[in-house]
């Protein structure tokens, strides 16, 4: 199942004009991220901003593996659910170490013996699980983030990529993945909160996460973040690595003759993917307050994947919009005409998909072009 | 675990098998034969149960005399309907995005949500109770401890017919020559004088109908609601993939794997261990088998 | 209220009310929702997605109430104006909703939630924001927030006393079946603790992912060890797949004890009234309950939403936390977050269910547990009901 999108990848005369074009939707994407929404937007609002931002780390991700590498993953919520859950256990534990002081619920004090978060006492888990304790520490959990999703997605697509397992088989390998995180995370409850999650964070290094300054300062790192996340991905693509790999998602057998191994370039951008997804999971768990198995199924995987369509699957920058569009219209939608939203999302992917096959950066590219007189 | 419950269990395996069957048919249709990865499958289902519904409120305001049959009519008209709604899908949104499987996904997922949508505003956000009729209510006792629900054998039978009848309409009809030409060679069976363009919908109508069959039969095991397609649509997928998407044979004997496991899985563990026991034999067994396990040996561009 | 001191007053507002708490609240006045002439109030379920089956009902039933208390002239002479949002069955979604409702709507209060996974995503940002939350499904305990009134039984409010009357009725030997997730391994773990106490025996214990719908195999394993009662905890829709599949297999309430914690007339009339019929449900209140205020208000709730509609308990709950909280704010004189949680303190009502009252201090209702059998209408026979059960979220196991 080769889609048969075709790309030029930026060479000779016209990536001149690409490099010019790319800077500058960059920086138009990060002044308004950084300086628009943080002026136009009140507290509660710039918080549902990231919320969607965090959403668009696995977007970002998704157009690599996706629009560059021809894998299309229906799992990016496991790596989202791993960068969240990590997340998630560090802060539990600094507020079950600090559960007496911070609030009134003396009861919860009570209830939970010293230090044990909350669910565990209450699904008799006496001692804390071995794999929890290096989560007290801050750097260890930060290491974690970064290392452990990436890792996994390597050694597991790069399995999976040697045996040639590909195509939909592998997105079935994928929404298997994260169907069977979800139903462990849920089973496993005195260990992972089960199907209410992780919840009821109080600080984040002793900081109060939930004052107006905290959050604008976290919206501030996530925006900051994702322009890294889309830099990084962006420098991938230019550098040879990227060639590869487009070489790779339209004639994967040619590239094998010539001596690569198609495998482990597609297990490398799965991992940066899978890197994505976790620091944006990271950063959710901490606006949001709350790990959910509800963000590590298959929902909300395929949704990831939607944001990245709708954005364009071609454009790293135009994965942030997506996010940040299909977020806005489900909020807004849904504030304003509760009963209806969900027509008008489903909609609204329904056209995207019928009218505008690479997403709103292909339409931006299109209208361009025309501009340019039809060149490119 | 004595002779009795042991029977009962291979008995339960014969009839998720038969379910799962049922489930995928339509579905290997659909997606194997015209790589059309429908997200609204589940909902196609559902589609079929409500059709069930309505059957039953008819006939039990109007025919309350052959109230007996109303299920036989309710399958037929859940066919009728989710082929016709099929055609008109196919015609309408599909057909652009053959050259773009993964595209079918995503306009499919959007169409899941608004028909999910429609029949909790129109029809009702609970479950609605479909009647199961009384000639098909309680079991068979075969012998002292062996009782087999007159249901499950009913879909068991429904199973054998349906699956029967797709093969026999495949190879053995013109319109199933048809239908295996344009997905074997397009262009060739277009320049042989087939309308393709017509055999595509009808393709598409006829996994559309298949799904509504399944649904429509599922009313008696389980709910019928505004999400029954949700419960539906994973189960359906992995059972279509686990046989190699390109075989009918194999997705049946993939539902028959399946079943087997999911009722020893679920007899000796806990049910939420054997689910996502289930999931990670699969991936392991497309580890082995790439492609499936019926993977057939047509190479494709 | 007649108990009511001062000194009570302090010490529950203390314990209550958060960081900075003051003996006396009227210093710190916040004018939360209270506009011209209306007073705005949020609910918070889920109309779409999969738990909108259980959810919207219950948002039919809080409007009822809104709109018989605007009828009878609003609270202190508002008029209550209802904010819906959706939480669409998405954790995270309902944090947003609360923080909506709160922040931009300044809301006075909210109605809504029905999983415990939406509760706990909502609850730091009640107390955060300080906001006050009407809870109105059974649950299974473990919390007390001083931002959130549980209107609904906690899991010790009927599983032991629903544990208790079947050991002395149906028998010692027990199979337990339930959802995965927190409430249903909770109610099984309360059950399981009065079960050895009684001396009974467990013959197994399974639990399904949510919205399963494939229960052969488990009807196969209680045939197998033949319990005298089968407690079952599942919920939502896996119940019609779980009572259809049993009918077919030939266990019925006829031959079979099953007593479901988690089945209302509501999900009857899902599950079809055939097949659970002669099985038995313990809950804070049925329909077919025998007093004025029931008729009253199982009469407006049918000629509002059509005579085809059934109510249970959740419903119920539902409707008298809209007045439970009018009642409060009438008696605080305020809207004020804690003066009306203050004012809540033994706060009786007379409820479809009966008289009931809330805990002096912990936030949840003192409650009857009724037993009762289902009949072919789909209606429930009570056959027991337990005295005025102190609410205790904590239990000693």
């Amino acid at each position: 199942m080769s889609e048969t999108v075709s790309v030029p990848v930026a060479s000779g005369a016209s990536s001149r004009r690409g490099n010019w074009w790319g800077v500058a939707s960059f920086g138009l994407l990060a002044a308004l991220m950084l300086v628009v929404f943080p002026l136009a937007m009140d507290v509660f609002r710039l918080g549902l901003a990231a919320k969607y931002l965090c959403l668009g780390f696995c977007a970002v991700g998704i157009v690599l593996i996706w629009g560059y590498g021809g894998i299309l993953s229906l799992g990016q919520g496991v790596f989202f659910g791993l960068g969240s859950y990590m997340m998630a256990m560090f802060l539990k534990l600094e507020a079950a170490a600090n559960a007496d002081s911070s609030s009134g619920t003396a009861l919860s004090a009570f209830f939970g013996q010293e230090g044990l978060p909350d669910f565990m006492s209450w699904n008799s888990v006496e001692k804390l699980p071995w794999w929890w304790e290096p989560f007290h520490h801050v750097w260890f959990t930060v290491a974690a983030i970064l290392v452990i999703p990436p890792l996994l997605a390597f050694v597991l697509s790069y399995a999976n990529f040697r045996k040639r397992v590909g195509g939909v088989y592998f997105s079935i390998v994928t929404l298997a993945l994260s169907a069977i995180m979800a139903i462990v995370i849920i089973g496993q409850q005195g260990y992972t909160g089960g199907v209410n999650g992780i919840t009821d964070f109080k600080t984040f290094l002793g900081h109060d996460l939930d004052n107006d300054r905290s959050k604008v300062t976290m919206y501030m790192i996530t925006a900051g973040l994702l322009l890294l996340c889309v830099a990084i991905g962006a420098f991938i693509l230019r550098s040879r690595l990227g060639r590869v790999l487009v070489a790779i998602r339209d004639r994967e057998d040619r590239v094998r003759f010539s001596g690569y191994d198609p495998a482990l370039f597609k297990a490398f951008i799965f991992a940066v993917a899978a890197l994505f997804s976790s620091i944006g999971g990271a950063m959710f768990t901490i606006q949001v307050g709350l790990a959910s198995p509800s963000l590590v199924g298959i929902v909300p995987s395929v949704e990831m994947v939607i944001y990245a369509a709708v954005g364009g699957r071609l454009s790293l920058v135009g994965a942030v919009y997506g996010a940040l569009i299909v977020g806005w219209a489900k909020t807004f939608f849904s504030e304003n005409f509760v009963e209806y939203w969900p027509y008008f999302i489903g909609l609204l992917f329904v056209v995207v998909v019928m009218f505008l096959p690479t997403g709103l950066a292909g339409l931006l590219d299109r209208l361009r072009g025309r501009a340019a007189g039809g060149g490119a | 675990m004595n002779f009795d419950l042991m029977a009962m269990q291979a008995f339960t395996g014969l009839s998720l098998f038969t379910i799962l069957t049922l489930m995928a048919l339509g579905l290997a249709i659909v997606f194997g034969l015209m790589g059309v990865i429908n997200m609204a499958h589940g909902e196609l289902m559902a589609m079929g149960a409500y059709t069930t519904y309505f059957t039953a409120m008819f006939f039990a305001k109007f025919l309350p005399g052959l109230f007996g049959i109303y299920f036989l009519v309710g399958i037929v008209l859940a066919f009728c309907v989710t082929f016709a709604f099929g055609w008109a899908l196919e015609r309408g949104l599909i057909r652009f995005l053959y050259k773009r499987p993964l595209d079918t996904m995503l306009a499919t997922w959007g169409l899941s949500l608004i028909l999910q949508q429609l029949f909790r505003q129109f029809i009702n956000a609970k479950e609605v109770e479909v009647p199961t009729v009384s000639w098909l209510q309680g079991a068979w006792a075969v012998t002292e401890g062996i009782a087999l629900p007159l249901s499950r054998i009913f879909i068991i039978a429904l199973a054998v017919v349906t699956a029967a009848t797709v093969y026999l309409f495949l190879y053995r009809t013109r319109w199933g020559l048809r239908i295996r030409a344009v997905t074997q060679n397009r262009p060739m069976a277009g320049a042989a004088g087939i309308n393709t363009e017509r055999v595509d919908a009808f393709t598409f109508a006829l996994g559309c109908g298949l799904a509504g069959i399944a649904g429509s039969s599922f009313t008696m095991l389980a709910s019928t609601g505004p999400t029954t397609g949700q419960a539906y649509i994973v189960d359906t997928f992995i059972v279509v993939v686990f046989g190699g998407v390109e075989s009918l044979l194999g997705t049946i004997a993939s539902a028959f794997m399946i079943g087997q496991m999911q009722s020893w899985f679920e007899y000796t563990m806990s049910g939420s261990m054997a689910r996502a026991s289930i999931l990670l034999l699969v991936i392991v067994v497309l580890y082995f088998r790439p492609n499936g396990l019926f993977a057939s040996k047509v190479r494709r561009a | 209220m007649s108990n009511f001191n001062r000194r009570q007053f302090i010490k529950t507002s203390s314990a209550i009310a958060a960081a900075g708490a003051v003996p006396f609240p009227m210093l710190n006045i916040r004018t939360a929702g209270a506009q011209a002439n209306t007073v705005k109030v949020g609910i918070l379920h889920s109309l779409t997605g999969t738990i909108a089956i259980a959810e919207k009902s219950v948002v039919d039933a809080e409007q009822l109430a809104i709109e018989e208390i605007n009828k009878a002239g609003g609270v202190m002479g508002q008029k209550i104006e209802a904010v819906v949002e959706d939480g669409a069955s998405d954790w995270p979604t309902f944090a947003e909703k609360a923080r909506k409702l709160i922040e931009k709507d300044k809301v006075a209060s909210v109605f809504g939630c029905y999983t415990s996974a939406s509760r706990k995503a909502v609850l730091p940002v009640f107390e955060k924001s300080k906001g006050l939350l009407y809870y109105p499904t059974y649950y299974e305990g473990l919390e007390q927030s001083p931002n959130i009134m549980y209107t609904a039984q906690e899991a010790s409010q009927s599983v032991i006393a629903a544990m208790e009357w079947l050991m002395k009725n149906k028998g010692k030997t027990f199979y337990m079946i339930g959802s995965d997730y927190i409430w249903p391994r909770t109610t099984i773990k309360i059950a399981k603790a009065v079960l050895a106490k009684g001396g009974g025996k467990l013959v197994g214990e399974d639990y399904y992912p949510l919205g399963h719908i494939e229960f052969s195999s488990v009807i196969n394993k209680i045939k197998g060890a033949k319990p005298d009662v089968i407690l079952n905890c599942v919920v939502g829709g896996s119940n019609v797949a779980f009572f259809k599949q049993l009918t077919a297999a030939g266990i019925t309430g006829k031959n079979q004890t099953l007593l479901s914690l988690a089945v209302s007339e509501e999900e009857v009339s899902g599950i079809g009234a055939d097949n659970t019929a002669d099985t038995l449900t313990c809950m804070g209140y049925f329909q077919s309950l025998k007093n004025g205020a029931n008729d009253k208000f199982v009469k407006a709730f049918k000629a509002k939403y059509g005579a085809g509609r059934v109510v249970g308990d959740t419903l119920e709950c539902g409707y008298i936390g809209v007045y439970l909280w009018k009642m409060a704010a009438e008696k605080a004189k305020s809207f004020d977050v804690e003066k009306v949680v203050a004012a809540s303190s033994n706060l009786e009502i007379d409820a479809p269910e009966g008289k009931v009252k809330f805990h002096a201090s912990n936030h949840h209702l003192w409650k009857h547990a009724r037993i009762g059998t289902f009949q072919a209408d789909g209606q429930v026979n009570m056959i027991y009901e337990s005295p005025l059960i102190e609410p205790n979220p904590f239990p000693k196991l």
